[in-house]
């Protein structure tokens, strides 16, 4: 006769098995939480904070909204206005707050608002704060008698956008569009820029990632390849660089390449070139693509090569002695099974140099400038939102190669090493 | 990215500031090395103040990111004129009671004794500094003596060092395109003007090599980089005075201003920073910065004795952007042009430069 079973499994203390089984496993698992919480913050405190905060500051800006409360208020309850012929109760509204600009010392702030979108409007806003409270009805004639530039359309749509805490406008701005009296529109050939530096800046990373990769494929088959003695050896030769300072790296390759450098000087000793025809190659794209690729090759060099090392040399082989030609064996034997380091050494070479910013900003001179030098620029001219708006295009078109990448070659292909 | 502004002037700061009274923000270089022998040093002697130098590369956007993180830990910096008007109309700067300033030496009260401009509502002057050119000696014998020169690239053949920066640079372009000084920032006001500037500047484009860093100009004219470059005058001087370098000063087309000490809302230290920027401003700091760089004392009583550099034997006043001889074709940067105009050419001239 079979024993009976009880009805619920019960611990030596008389606890239900079940209940204190898992409250054993979450113990463990908040020990392990714990265990990782360092982490987490670290990455949240330093990594999702940060990007957060500079895409939040990329739509909003209250410099006007806060110093200019009536006119806010006007622009409100009158969303249709016409900003060719703004009408006596919105310059009314104006003067109020000019005069609460003069006494809170708000006109800068409000001026510097305005003026990202119209230029020449900081000193036209003080003049104005500065004359506010004198000024009597009509407010229109009165402050247009102050400077005429009040009655300027594209002013009045300027301060309508600003109104806005939350606003698109340096968006639009970074895609190269200007605000004129009769909206925004494409800014004028000889002011855009900002998506040129975009095609030109994922142009010479394509280039950079390529040069890397056919210098790196070499080094990394040797690499993998050679006898243990040396390939140690040639693998301090690939990490001396990498753990040299960056700044150092570059300015040797300054000391190289500049006119009076070592290179144009051998070559004019040589007799190759005369003086006058030194090369320039420093201070231009190629200063910038020479000293990129360089300082990114490891990055190439690691993942292709621990990809290598476990291809196991029986493989080709075998295909050799089936009567493949070394040609063949190579195209369709040894690289198909280099790809994921091809693809991961690309991946990462190409995300690393679309960002680089201190390497083009040494080296690049005019042409050499990258999308990054232009988001450094607006940060030292203290205009953030436009920084954060272009450092957020940024993250977002790499974004978006990443999930292209993704489709077309698929991340869990991905070896780094 | 605002954070990492603010993590990493934190993260300075903490070395700094540990047991300073006062810590003022500069330039580096040869001029931070000047305010702290001509200012630091001597105040923190006189009133038994710690007080400590930190540089940037330009202090202001550094004191107008900690005003707005709410953590400030300078008390003092200097900053360019047109950036000590534009912060103290955006509340980043405490006004400066310009009564308290101490009367010249020779008795005059402050605001009499300071040249026009010299005192604003946040800042001080410390001295005039100047935009000028200069060349190496020994390429051209029969050197430049003209704005105009610098653009003449048949007469004097060879690469130009220039400032990357709308600022100075269209000025100059003008100047040397035969605009009179006193209507340079009338023509720059209209488009057709700044057309004219960027067309000046089109001549030489192929030839220049832009620099960012008050230290590079004379370096790249040592290393034979550039046969001539625009430059801060006081590093020129000192690479000719101290260095021994056969450079020469142009000063043809001058673009001279104010440089000013202020103090950002909120310093640690509010009263003291007052008591260092008087004495730093007196007849007696002036001079002393005025011995240690060639740029021009901001007090008229600073001038009356003949000034020497720190080498004993130097008589400043012929290096000076002030002196009389060097002001025959000068211009005063126009702050309020600027204050209005920094953002959208100096957006033009990137553009320019990247097509």
């Amino acid at each position: 006769m079979a024993e009976a079973i009880p009805e619920q499994l019960t611990t030596a203390d008389g606890r239900p098995l079940k209940a204190a089984l898992q409250a054993a496993q979450a113990r463990a698992k908040r020990r392990a939480l714990l265990l990782v919480l360092p982490l987490l913050l670290f990455v949240l405190l330093t990594f999702l904070v940060p990007i957060a905060y500079m895409l939040k500051r990329s739509f909003e800006h209250d410099g006007f909204a806060s110093a200019a409360p009536a006119l806010v208020e006007w622009f409100r309850a009158n969303p249709g206005f016409d900003p060719a012929n703004p009408p006596e109760e919105a310059y009314a509204a104006l003067v109020k707050d000019l005069a609460r600009m003069q006494t809170e010392k708000t006109t800068g702030m409000a001026g510097t608002r305005i003026n990202y979108s119209v230029p020449g409007t900081i000193s036209l806003f003080k003049k104005g704060a500065r004359e506010a409270a004198t000024l009597t009805p009509p407010y229109k004639e009165a402050l247009i008698a102050v400077d005429a530039d009040w009655a300027k359309p594209a002013l009045w749509r300027g301060m309508e956008s600003a109104s806005h805490v939350y606003t698109t406008e340096f968006y639009k701005v970074a895609s190269d569009m200007k605000l004129t009296d009769d909206g925004w529109s494409r800014a004028p050939e000889r002011d855009r820029i900002y998506l040129y530096l975009f095609g030109k800046t994922f142009l010479i990373s394509a280039i950079i990632t390529v040069l890397c990769l056919l210098l790196a494929f070499p080094v990394a088959h040797l690499l993998a390849t050679l006898p243990m003695a040396k390939s140690s050896l040639l693998m301090i030769l690939v990490l001396l660089p990498f753990w040299t300072s960056l700044l150092v790296r570059t300015t040797s390759w300054i000391v190289l390449l500049q006119e009076q450098g070592v290179v144009n000087s051998l070559l004019v000793g040589s007799g190759l070139i005369d003086t006058d025809g030194r090369l320039q190659m420093m201070y231009n794209m190629t200063g910038t693509i020479v000293a990129m690729t360089h300082v990114l090759l490891p990055f190439m060099i690691l993942p292709l090569y621990s990809v290598m090392r476990v291809i196991p040399p029986s493989y080709a082989r075998a295909a050799r002695s089936l009567g493949a030609t070394s040609w063949t064996t190579f195209r369709r034997i040894y690289l198909p099974q280099t790809l994921p380091g091809i693809a991961a050494g690309s991946l990462l070479v190409f995300i690393l140099a679309v960002g680089y910013y201190i390497t083009p900003a040494l080296v690049g001179g005019a042409d050499g400038q990258l999308i990054s030098n232009l988001i450094s620029f607006h940060m030292s001219k203290s205009n953030w939102s436009l920084a954060a708006a272009i450092a957020a295009m940024l993250l977002a078109s790499i974004l978006l190669l990443y999930w292209l990448y993704d489709r077309l070659i698929g991340i869990d292909r991905l070896k780094f090493g | 990215m605002k954070k990492t502004l603010i993590l990493s002037t934190a993260l300075i700061s903490l070395g700094f500031a540990a047991h300073a009274d006062v810590t003022v923000m500069s330039w580096g270089g040869a001029y931070g090395a000047a305010q702290t022998e001509a200012h630091v040093k001597p105040w923190s002697a006189k009133t038994g103040n710690a007080a400590v130098m930190v540089d940037s590369d330009n202090p202001a956007p550094a004191i107008k990111a900690m005003v707005e993180a709410g953590n400030v830990t300078v008390d003092v910096a200097s900053v360019e004129y047109a950036d000590a008007i534009r912060l103290c109309d955006e509340g980043i700067l405490e006004p400066i009671d310009a009564s308290k300033l101490p009367a010249g030496a020779d008795g005059t009260p402050a605001t009499d004794d300071f040249l026009p401009g010299a005192i604003t509502e946040c800042g001080v002057s410390t001295d005039i500094w100047s935009n000028v050119f200069a060349y190496d000696t020994t390429k051209f014998p029969e050197g430049p003596k003209t704005a105009a020169d610098f653009f003449d690239l048949e007469k004097f053949p060879g690469k130009r060092g220039l400032r990357k920066g709308a600022k100075a640079v269209l000025e100059f372009a003008l100047i040397a395109d035969g605009v009179p000084v006193s209507e340079v920032y009338s023509v720059l006001s209209t488009p057709e003007g700044v057309d004219r500037a960027f067309a000046k500047l089109d001549t030489i484009k192929s030839q220049v090599v832009w620099w960012e860093a008050g230290a590079q100009p004379p370096q790249l004219l040592a290393d034979g980089e550039v046969a001539m470059t625009t430059a801060y005058n006081g590093r020129i001087f000192n690479a000719v005075i101290e260095e021994g370098k056969p450079f020469q000063i142009v000063w043809d087309g001058q673009i001279y201003e104010n440089e000013m000490y202020v103090v950002p809302k909120g310093a640690p230290n509010k009263d003291l920073a007052m008591d260092f920027i008087a004495y730093a401003t007196s007849t007696e700091g002036l001079r002393a910065q005025a011995q240690n760089i060639s740029y021009g004392p901001a007090r008229k009583s600073a001038m009356k004795e003949e000034l020497i550099f720190k080498d004993g034997k130097t008589v400043m006043a012929p290096h000076l952007p002030t002196a009389p001889e060097n002001m025959t074709n000068a211009l005063e940067t126009s702050s309020e042009f600027w204050v209005d105009h920094d953002a959208e050419l100096n957006e033009r001239f990137q553009a320019w430069l990247s097509q």
